[in-house]
């Protein structure tokens, strides 16, 4: 599925979070799922800009990213599982992200219902103490047959 | 003089009021390179704006549906807010000369606001076709700003997404 090796652990939803079109368009990278954790990085590109003066990338580009990370948590959720989608994504923008770092978001579902998953994320750059934004999120829960 | 001098001024061509706002949009959005990326222009009639993301295969989530992607929706809803805002700000300024569009033309723009937090609310499947949203600013202060936005498909009254968000409004004091 994955020319990775090291994959093989991982979830195999991780194949799919990295074929999302626009995923690939935004230039992320897709390091891990697994048990309802997800680890995803999108690196500084001149694309994602929403202020040309400073060169700071764009809050949409960064909840594209937490919308994704936060979907790939709950789709690797062990009492989840299958297809998900966002029903409500809250982030909150804590600070501009630092020009040139790579942006990378660490999503959790922390708790899953029958019908409704629950994820909270927080997205970083080079500095790990201060976040850049966090997130909290609903997602929809695939119903069992 | 010998005529009596109008009551108020004639009103200026059509095409020359037409021009100033239509320079002065686009020098709002032209500058932001992640607005072109997505590929978002703005419809202007009168003061209201109405954003438009034109549909690419680059906006998909998942290509089995096909869907927007999510995140492509919370930009296209966040870039419109902003863009709203900023626009409805500056429009007094616009109208009154006191901002020159020739100015913003040449990338002497006044800061964009900065979103404090935004809540999106995903209503129905993003389809593959272009989208359009309109910003509703519920409150604009010196410091703070509340806006809503709505984004629909085919109709205007089933949106697909909607959200809220405050916003940190820049310093006009430069």
């Amino acid at each position: 599925m994955t020319s990775d090796a090291m994959d093989e652990d991982d979830h195999p939803g991780l194949g799919f979070i990295r074929a999302l079109p626009h995923a690939v368009a935004l230039g992320m990278t897709a390091h891990a799922m697994k048990d309802g954790r997800a680890e995803l990085s999108m690196p500084w590109s001149e694309d994602l800009v929403g202020d040309p003066e400073t060169g700071v990338i764009h809050g949409g580009a960064v909840s594209a990213l937490m919308d994704t990370c936060c979907g790939a948590a709950a789709m690797c959720h062990p009492d989840a599982g299958g297809s998900t989608a966002t029903l409500g994504l809250r982030i909150d923008y804590m600070r501009a992200a630092t020009p040139g770092q790579t942006i990378r978001a660490r999503a959790e579902c922390y708790h899953v219902t029958r019908s409704v998953a629950f994820v909270r994320a927080s997205a970083l750059d080079d500095d790990d103490a201060r976040p850049v934004a966090t997130a909290t999120g609903t997602f929809t829960v695939a119903p069992r047959s | 003089m010998s005529e009596r001098p109008p009551a108020r001024p004639r009103p200026e061509p059509v095409q020359v009021v037409k021009q100033r706002r239509d320079d002065a949009l686009a020098a709002l959005v032209a500058g932001v390179p992640y607005i072109r990326f997505l590929g978002i222009g703005f419809d202007r009639r009168g003061d209201e704006l109405t954003g438009v993301m034109a549909y690419d295969d680059k906006l998909i989530g998942n290509p089995i549906l096909p869907a927007l992607h999510g995140g492509a929706t919370a930009a296209f809803l966040e870039v419109t807010a902003i863009i709203g805002l900023s626009w409805a700000v500056l429009w007094p300024e616009i109208e009154s000369g006191a901002i020159d569009p020739a100015t913003l033309a040449a990338g002497r723009m006044p800061r964009l606001p900065k979103t404090i937090d935004f809540t999106i609310d995903y209503l129905r499947t993003g389809l593959p076709r272009d989208a359009y949203a309109r910003a509703q600013i519920s409150r604009s202060g010196r410091r703070y700003a509340s806006v809503h936005v709505e984004a629909w498909q085919d109709n205007r009254s089933r949106p697909f997404a909607q959200a809220s968000g405050h916003f940190l409004m820049p310093r006009r004091d430069v």
